[in-house]
Parts: C-alpha cells; structure tokens; sequence
C-alpha cells in the first residue's frame, strides 16, 4: 500500500539532529574548513549517538534470520539516510569527521562474525580501498595479504581513507592471489599501532577539508588470521560481489547526504533572496514569474524527487528487497543534481554566492566528492544501464 | 525493530547529558508506525496489470494508424467502456458499482494507458473530466440529474473546458467571463483544446465571475452544448496527439441557469487532480518510449555490437530510467496527498512541472537512439516526442 507518511520515529531522529547540527555544527564549519586537519573535539556529543543508531546498534548476537519482504519496516536504512540527510545539511565535511561514523563499521556491521564484531564492533573503523593505481575499477586491487602461520602479512599503499588518521582501525581491501582476480580480494581489519602500518600523509583538498583523508602505508604488516573479514576461501562464485553488495546500503547513504547539502544551500539561497523581497510566486503563470523563481521552483521539484529516490532504495533495504539499480538510481541523481543545485544557488546570489562570508561557497566545494565516492557517477550509470538492459560486465564496461 | 528504538532511546539519553537543545519528554514519543512504503497494494497491482493489458492489447496496435486518421474509431471507445472505469468511481445509489474514489487509482490508470497512447488514454478517460467534479463538487440535484448518464452500457463522453488561446494562458488568469446578471450567469469568451467536445452534451466551464476575468472569482459550470451563444470549432490541428477529437468552444452571452454553477467548487483541487493526472500520463509516454528504445538498441547492431553496449546509449537509457522513476515516485506522492484530503496544490504543480520537462526530454532521447529511423513515422518514438511536447502547456485534459 502506498504511503508517504513519516512515522514518529524517523521525525524523532530528524528534529534531534537538526537541533545538534544547527547549534553544534553550523557554528564551527567555517573553522574547521580554514583550519584543515584539525580535530572537531566538538563532535564528541555525538558519540553516542553515532555508536547507538547510526552504527548499528546494539548487536550482541549475530543472528542469521531468514530474510523476510516487509511492507512498512522501518529500519536502519531509513533512520540512516534521514540522519545523514539531516547531518549533511549541517555539515558534508564535519559529518564525515564524526566519531565512529566510519565506513569500515558498515562492512564490519554487514559481515563480522560475533567474535570480530565483539573485538571491532565498537572501534571507528575506515576503509581503504582505493590505491594509487586503482580507483573506481576496485577489482585492480594489488595490495596483498600472505598467510603466514596464524598471521596475514599485508603489504601495500591506500589513499583517500577517509578517517584514515583520526579512526581506531581500518578495513582494507587486499588480494589473497592477484591472478585470481576478484574472488581472491578480501577485507582485513587492521588495528591503529600494529607494527608495519602507518599514515603517510595527510591530503589537502577542494572541500570536506574537516574530515582527514589519509594515505597509509603496509609494510609486512602482520594482523592474527582472525582478522580477515568473511569467507577466507577464494571461490569463484560469490566474494567479491558480497562485497560490492555494501554498497547497495551505503549508496542512499551517500545520496542523502548530497540531498541534505543540496537543501542547505537551496534554503539558505531563498531565505537570502527573501530578504531583498523575492518569493516564490507560485499562482503566476511561466510568462510573468521570472527566471529566478522559476530556477527555485525547479530546484524544489529535483530536491523533492531526490529525496523520493533515496527514501525507497532505503525502504526496499529495510523491507528484505535486493535494492541494487534502486540504489545506484539514488546516487546518481542525487550525486549530479545535488550538485547542479549547489552551484546553481551560488551562481544566484551573486557575491553573497562566491563570498567566504557565508557557507554557501564552502557547501559547493563540498558537495562535489558525493558525485565521487561510493561509485562516480559514471560508476552508477553503468550499473543503472546494466541493470535495465540485463547486461553482464561482458557487455557493458 | 525494537533493538533499534532502543539503543536509539539510549543514545538520544546520553546525548540529553550533553545538555542538548533536547527536550527529554520527545523520548517518550517514540514508537513505530508505518512510514514511506513504495509497494503498490493488491488491488492497485491488479488495476496497473489490466491498464497495462489493455494499453497493450487495444490501444497500442491501433494508435498509429489512429493518429494518421487524426481519429479514433467508435468501436474502440465501445470497447473501453467495458473497463468500467467511470461507473466504477460512482457510488451505487447514482447507478454505479463502487464509491471508492482514489485520486492515485487514477494516477496509475492514466499512466498504463498512456503507455499505449495519449490520444487515445485521453478519450478512454474524457469522461472523468466531467464525472469527477461533479461527484467531488456538485450539489445533489447535480449529481441525480448528470451521474446516472455515466452508468448505462454505452460510452459516453464528458469533458471540461479550461484553456484558452493566448501565451499568457494560466489557471489563475481565466479570460472567459461569467457575469452575474439577475438569476443567471453570463458566458463570454473562448476556450480551446476541449477534448470531444463533439461527443459530449454537457461541458464544464472554467470562467471567472469578475469583470475581466483574472485570479478572482473563479467558477465552473455544467453547460449544455445545445444552448444559445455555444458555437464549438471545426476540430483543431496541433502538432501531436491528433487522434484525439479537441475542438475550441465560442461563448457569446450564453445564459445558464444558477443551477448549473458547480455548488462547491475547489478550483484549485480540481486544477491539482487535473495536472496529476497529466503527470501520471507523461510517465506512461516517457516509459513507453524508453521501453521502445531498450529493445531498439539491444537489437540494431552498429560496428559489429548491439547499440546497447556503447555507453553513450547506455547511459541516455539509463537517464531515462531514473528520470521515470523519479517522475513515478513524486506523482504518486502527489496522488497520495490528494487522497489524504491535503491540499495536494503544491506537489502537484512540481509534479507536473517535472514531469512534463523529462516527459520531453526523454522522448527527444528516444528519437536520438533511433537516430535517423526515430524521425520516420514507421516508428512510434517521433509520435511519442510529438505528443510530449503537450504536457507543459496542457492544463485541464485528464483528470485524475
């Protein structure tokens, strides 16, 4: 049955962050965008937070249940991506510095066992998948664990880990077995202060400067055995998909985030343009209201459908229904047009657009990398048209 | 569920102790009840599987040659009164056999037969235009004495008369007069792209009750085509959906009764359920051409590959996709709200605003993955883009 109600629950969450971030994050994004690799101390008030809602909650027992089609669950996905909605409005670069809030917990909470998820589960954990010679193609993985004994000897370099100084462990994405591609990557946890792994550089960027992105070296790294994440056996069927299949639950994520950007700026942009006596003036007719209003009405309508996207890739998540082209449907739209709109809002105020004075130039830089990570835009087109046309890789690269 | 209302009770608790803006009486609200679902109910299921049929099975074979003719056959019109569509909204003691009235039905009826064509989708659901406000509107005397006409065996047309020709044409800036004049209401002006205005005997007219027309005063009203001072048009000639028979309808001094004024007019709902159901029907165009090309480019084979494997076609169709969906998902949202007796104005308008831009765009991109052969008339897709141009100027043709 079709529904668009909010349940109680989910505008619980919204109206507490949106106090949070209004009154702890807002005030300090300038800061911490001047001031770069800084830690955020501030953000500490939402430590529990983070540990009790948005990292899963308390998981005592892996329970393997049967998964069942639900019509009006609403679970962790939904309560996700409000709250990265909801975070992303205050902040798209304080939000990714928050404490516990890495990647690394996703793929822990989607495939630790009880005993991983009992030593891990708590820690703030990033993931480190991308390396110097390999971005959106994750399968070119070249850096490798070697089992010796109980230990895996990991040797390789990351780049762009996000948390990747400030986290307490990392995930990372080695091969078992170049030659065997994909089946043979796997994911290892890698604890801060293990012998052989350290953070080589911090990088400088365009925008999100609050959260560190961090390159990190491994060098005959040892970790116990018990620290590779999943099936240890290279099968040809299977692996590397169920970990790609993470992303079918953090694409929306990363989807409401531009969302939550994206509204930022369209409601800083009318309050604005409000201020000199500009409103929308809905009951015109397209001859008499003006290029401006037009462009705000047409950005209400793409925010509206934005959200509409990520709302169901999230339902479908929580209802028990493979989501894979609902997602990518979601990040794809939202990772261009909530940029389109950033821009579009500075490109409207002129001055008061381009000025360091306002966030609203901060926002446009920060915006961009929702469009990146989590699968480029292109990434999820392919994966749309994969979808729509039945096509295997085989056919479409 | 309940795990996670817990440790979210918890973590809203420990944030309480950071002395948030929290007020710690929200906590106590919390609790579960139904959210956003996007699942389509059995019914619902069941009205979009025979939509789809019928789009399939009756109006699709036919459209082109319909279009060609620039008219649709009786027949066919005959055989989609069997849908039961208008008699199934009218409730029993007016002689239909239901009272259930869901604006996103409606939605999802106007969308499937759109699939198979516009023109002909607009014809099979013309006799909402009128059923609909005077179910929704109407007094009691006027629902006896014009619903009872919609239940009887054969099809019988209503229609509804809203646009007028002129660029500044809007829903708030009605030209057409109806000036008080003792018991009666005085018609002037003209209004065009009234669809079977031929067929149908009574019309409902949108005119504004003040003296040059304009956003005040706006009223509609059940005009009999037999009265004096209503002179309908030779049928006119657009760029797309010719099948359809639209007509302009000349209104000199024509005089109507008080009674015929619709008693509770909401404009401005009549307007919304309108543009959703012209949303709805821009979805179904788009879809169809989508659907067209997907097989198109998967079967023509350029530089030794189907068209399908290049990504400059594969990501067009994928833009189509998401592009549908999104239209899909605010339609419905729109329909939703109109159901729950909001004022569904707002959604509609953006819906209708969106959809009628990716309607277009959409076609336009079927056209270029046929490349040549899209500009031939042995395919439907320049039919299709023809027909999208409509929406953004359409106002009033479907009702939902």
């Amino acid at each position: 049955m079709i529904n668009f109600e909010t349940s109680e629950m989910i505008d619980q969450v919204r109206t507490l962050l949106h106090g949070m971030v209004k009154t702890i994050v807002r005030p300090i994004a300038r800061y911490y965008d001047d001031h770069e690799h800084e830690r955020p101390k501030e953000l500490e008030a939402f430590k529990p937070i983070m540990q009790a809602g948005m990292g899963g909650g308390k998981r005592t027992k892996k329970e393997k249940k049967e998964i069942k089609q639900t019509e009006d669950r609403v679970g962790s996905n939904a309560i996700g991506v409000v709250g990265a909605e909801e975070l992303a409005w205050g902040d798209v670069g304080l939000m990714l510095a928050l404490p516990g809030g890495g990647l690394g917990n996703a793929a822990i909470n989607a495939v630790a066992t009880d005993e991983q998820y009992e030593r891990f589960g708590m820690k703030y954990c990033a993931m480190a998948i991308t390396e110097p010679g390999c971005g959106s193609d994750a399968s070119a993985v070249s850096a490798t664990a070697v089992l010796d004994n109980d230990e895996y000897v990991i040797n390789g370099e990351k780049i762009f880990v996000t948390d990747g100084d400030r986290c307490e462990a990392v995930v990372v994405w080695a091969t078992l077995d170049k030659s065997q591609g994909r089946p043979a990557i796997k994911s290892f946890v890698v604890e801060k202060g293990t012998p052989g792994f350290r953070v080589e550089k911090l990088e400088k960027k365009c925008g999100i400067r609050a959260s560190d992105t961090a390159t990190l070296v491994f060098e005959d790294c040892r970790i116990p055995r018990t620290n590779l994440l999943g099936d240890p056996d290279i099968r040809a069927e299977g692996g590397f998909k169920g970990v790609m299949q993470t992303f079918d639950n953090t694409r929306p994520l990363v989807a409401a985030m531009s969302v939550g950007c994206a509204r930022a700026a369209y409601e800083f942009t009318r309050e604005s343009l409000a201020k000199e006596g500009i409103t929308i003036r809905y009951d015109r007719g397209p001859l008499e209201q003006t290029a401006i209003e037009r462009d705000l009405i047409w950005m209400e309508a793409q925010l509206e459908v934005m959200w509409l996207l990520v709302e169901r890739a999230a339902w479908m998540a929580d209802n028990g229904r493979p989501n894979n082209l609902e997602a990518s449907i979601a990040k794809a739209k939202c990772g261009k047009y909530g940029n389109i709109i950033v821009q579009k809002c500075v490109e409207l105020l002129g001055p008061i657009g381009y000025s360091r004075e306002y966030l609203l130039e901060k926002w446009m830089r920060d915006n961009k990398v929702n469009d990146i990570y989590e699968g480029t835009q292109q990434i999820q087109m392919i994966v749309v048209a994969r979808r729509i046309l039945d096509y295997g890789r085989d056919m479409l690269s | 569920m309940g795990k996670t209302k817990g440790s979210f009770e918890e973590g809203f608790q420990k944030s309480v102790s950071y002395e948030l803006i929290l007020d710690k009486n929200e906590l106590t609200h919390i609790r579960e009840v139904g959210m956003s679902t996007f699942s389509l109910d059995e019914d619902q299921r069941q009205i979009q599987d025979s939509m789809r049929r019928f789009a399939l099975d009756k109006i699709r074979p036919i459209a082109r040659d319909c279009e060609e003719k620039a008219q649709i056959p009786d027949e066919f019109l005959a055989s989609s009164w069997n849908l039961g569509l208008t008699a199934n909204i009218i409730p029993e003691k007016y002689g239909g056999y239901a009272s259930a009235r869901s604006v996103l039905n409606n939605a999802i009826i106007a969308e499937e037969l759109a699939y198979g064509d516009l023109s002909l989708a607009a014809a099979v659901m013309a006799p909402y235009l009128f059923v609909l406000p005077v179910l929704e509107m109407g007094s009691d005397a006027q629902k006896e004495k014009h619903l009872p006409g919609f239940c009887g065996n054969s099809y019988n047309a209503g229609t509804l008369a809203v646009m007028e020709h002129d660029i500044g044409f809007n829903t708030a800036n009605i030209k057409t007069t109806a000036l008080r004049k003792g018991n009666k209401y005085v018609l002037n002006g003209r209004k065009c792209l009234v669809p079977l205005a031929n067929r149908a005997q009574n019309f409902i007219v949108v005119a504004s009750t003040v003296s040059g027309g304009g956003p005040e005063g706006v009223e509609a009203f059940i005009v009999d085509k037999s009265l004096k001072g209503v002179a309908i048009g030779e049928k006119e000639k657009n760029m797309g959906i010719n099948a359809l028979d639209t007509f302009s309808i000349d209104f000199q001094n024509c005089q109507v009764g008080m009674e015929c004024r619709l008693e509770c007019l909401d404009y401005t709902r009549l307007i919304a359920c309108s543009r959703i159901a012209l949303a709805a029907a821009a979805v179904g165009v788009a879809s169809a051409s989508k659907d067209y090309c997907i097989n198109y480019a998967k079967e023509r084979v350029a530089f030794g590959q189907p068209l399908a494997t290049r990504q400059a076609i594969a990501f067009m169709l994928a833009d189509m996709a998401i592009e549908i969906d999104g239209c899909r998902l605010l339609n419905w949202k729109a329909a939703w709200t109109a159901d729950q007796k909001d004022n569904p104005l707002r959604l509609a308008y953006i819906s209708k605003l969106y959809a009628s831009e990716q309607a277009f765009k959409i076609s336009d991109y079927g056209i270029s993955i046929l490349g040549g052969h899209g500009l031939i008339r042995e395919h439907p897709v320049e039919m299709w883009f023809r027909n999208a141009r409509a929406f953004a100027m359409l106002e009033g043709m479907l009702m939902a």
